[in-house]
């Protein structure tokens, strides 16, 4: 009488499909080996991360598949974390990052796939900081950066600045940020407040390169920072300064290679284990000549001659 | 013959294990969805978070070097202001527009209207955002002279302009659903069409439309995409309808992502997202209480 109740046949279909879901949930976590072949032949290298990098990631694959057809790379963006979080769990074969991984992921990296993460850094960004075209500003100082952006911070208005903002009546500054674990945001807190000190909370916080550049642009109240690849007529890019009363510096190729503009920043790619086969060929094709002429016209800085050799750091 | 009787009597029990499975498929389901989201978070949960800062600080730190903080205060202000407001807008628009559909209007005008505001509700809530971050924006700065127009408000009209089709055709069927004869019944005692509509129609199809409200209501609290882009997502408790804030769903949206997985954060998110599901479970609960304590009546 009790076997053919229809709770226990519900309990045993409950617990079947359970386990049918764990198993599959489960079975997700595969991960790959070396460069996969796609199935017309060719050998594809996997590559994502920052957001900052990824046009400048897909101009290299498009550049490189020109060259070397039999190799197709294949970019997605997403952010950093993203890259970092893809290699940990061995999914691709290269990671963008425009922040360093910190000790922590490195160990995940080396727990999950048994390989070290190696570092090379392929360029540099010039992080600019970005006010509406109508704003009459020309010049910051990291100083008072910090006071805008962080936490404890006393500039709130733009006459604070020491200048008229006609087109933002009501005087008060609105911040433009990025969300919290971007890699952009990461180095531009550090830059501005080192480790130790955090930002105001109540900046706007997009998901994005191109979208703060955008809101800046349609916002004339808006401070903002980007990749200085990023501008448009809309905005004007601020000359920036290290302290009160030395020179400002406009972001540029000459100005972040000699380390005069203070807010530039390494940009790099993460492999698992020393490269090997097409991964090293493509890595040491992004370090010639001709893969630097290609940071340069994305709008980056490309390595000074010196070090474009390849090699590899912890 | 004797193959396909054999065949009949071994088809039965799969057919019927198969309608079975389906019916308690849905069920597994969401116990699943929360099974798999509440682990991502239990150890944190358990081990690590102060419960009492988590849901009363308004500080949102969580990849602070020095000193991580997660409180979700802001958030859940957020979320409720845009939520609040969005329905402030879109239960009298949406349920005025059911009434006149289903009652009012001659039957032309009911299809125009209908296709319409179906065409509404197909709209994907990225391109909701868009007109948010854009068209909305500007005119905000405008019409308020607001430093910037990414606000509750711009949230708000956003999120309403998004239920409100859910609550017009879900309104409108359970108004369709009350029979003729009371209409008829009303109308033979004199009373005049407004009557009819408050004394007879709302009070026999308030059923229907507390749910329609409701589907409404979980419709602008688990909206992420559109209020990640038109709110300005800064983590602040508002003061005005002028203020920018984040809302819950897409602060799990905008960071996830590049969490490093299993860290605290990527827990942290995770509990969001339990807390999410506890607050639509609540809103079901609560409804489908209320419709049954109306019933007994």
């Amino acid at each position: 009488m009790f076997s053919n109740s229809p709770l226990k046949k519900n309990t045993m279909a409950f617990v079947c499909i359970a386990i049918a879901i764990t198993i599959f949930v489960l079975g997700c976590g595969q991960k790959s080996e070396e460069t996969s072949l796609s199935p017309s032949g060719k050998s594809v290298i996997q590559n994502s991360g920052s957001d900052t990098m990824v046009n400048l990631a897909q101009t290299w694959a498009e550049e490189y598949a020109a060259i070397n057809p039999s190799v197709s790379v294949e970019v997605s963006g997403g952010g950093s974390g993203t890259g970092i979080a893809a290699l940990i769990n061995g999914t691709v074969d290269i990671a963008n990052c425009s922040r360093q991984m910190e000790l922590e992921e490195m160990a995940w990296a080396k727990q999950n796939t048994g390989k070290e993460p190696q570092k090379f850094v392929v360029g540099y960004d010039a992080l600019a900081v970005y006010v509406n075209k109508e704003n009459p500003l020309d010049q910051i100082t990291i100083e008072q950066l910090a006071e805008i952006y962080g936490e404890g911070g006393k500039i709130i208005r733009w006459s604070q600045l020491g200048i008229n903002n006609p087109a933002c009546p009501n005087d008060e500054i609105i911040r433009v940020s990025r969300q919290s674990n971007s890699g952009t945001y990461h180095y531009f807190r550090e830059t501005l407040l080192g480790t130790e000190k955090d930002f105001k909370l109540g900046s706007r916080d997009l998901h994005g390169s191109k979208d703060v550049v955008e809101l800046v642009g349609r916002t004339p109240c808006a401070i903002g920072y980007s990749g200085m690849g990023y501008a448009t007529e809309h905005v004007k890019k601020l000359k920036v300064s290290r302290e009160g009363g030395k020179p400002a510096y406009e972001p540029s190729l000459e100005t972040a290679l000699d380390g005069t503009y203070p807010i530039s920043r390494p940009l790099y790619m993460y492999s698992l284990g020393e490269p090997a086969g097409e991964i090293r060929k493509y890595l040491e094709w992004i370090y010639s000549d001709v893969g630097q002429a290609i940071v340069q016209k994305s709008g980056y800085v490309p390595l000074p001659q010196e070090e474009r050799v390849m090699f590899s750091t912890q | 013959m004797i193959n396909r009787q054999r065949l009949e009597t071994l088809a039965e029990p799969v057919i019927e294990w198969t309608i079975r499975l389906c019916g308690i498929s849905a069920i597994i389901f969401v116990f699943g969805i929360f099974f798999f989201v509440f682990r991502e978070g239990a150890d944190f949960l358990f081990h690590k978070l102060d419960l009492v800062e988590f849901f009363t600080s308004p500080e949102w730190y969580p990849t602070s070097v020095s000193h991580k903080r997660y409180g979700v205060l802001a958030l859940i202000a957020g979320t409720a202001s845009v939520t609040l407001l969005a329905m402030a807008i879109a239960v009298p628009f949406g349920l005025g527009a059911a009434i006149f559909v289903s009652e009012f209007c001659s039957p032309k005008l009911k299809e125009a209207f209908k296709i319409t505001i179906e065409l509404l509700a197909a709209i994907p809530s990225v391109v909701w955002g868009f007109i948010g971050l854009t068209i909305m924006n500007e005119m905000i700065i405008d019409l308020f002279s607001a430093p910037i127009g990414l606000t509750v408000l711009n949230g708000g009209i956003i999120l309403a302009l998004m239920s409100v089709p859910i609550i017009v055709s879900i309104g409108e069927d359970a108004l369709k659903a009350v029979p003729d004869s009371y209409r008829e019944a009303a109308e033979a005692l004199g009373a005049t069409r407004w009557q009819v509509v408050y004394r007879v129609l709302l009070p026999a199809a308030k059923n229907g439309l507390l749910a329609a409200v409701l589907l409404g209501v979980a419709r602008a609290i688990g909206e992420t995409m559109a209020v990640l882009m038109a709110t300005g997502h800064a983590v602040k408790i508002p003061h005005s309808l002028l203020d920018s804030v984040r809302t819950l769903t897409a602060t799990i949206a905008a960071e996830l992502g590049e969490a490093p997985v299993h860290s605290e954060h990527y827990q942290v998110l995770f509990l969001i997202g339990v807390l999410l599901f506890s607050i639509t479970f609540v809103v079901n609960l609560s409804a489908d209480l209320i419709v049954k304590g109306i019933r007994q009546e």
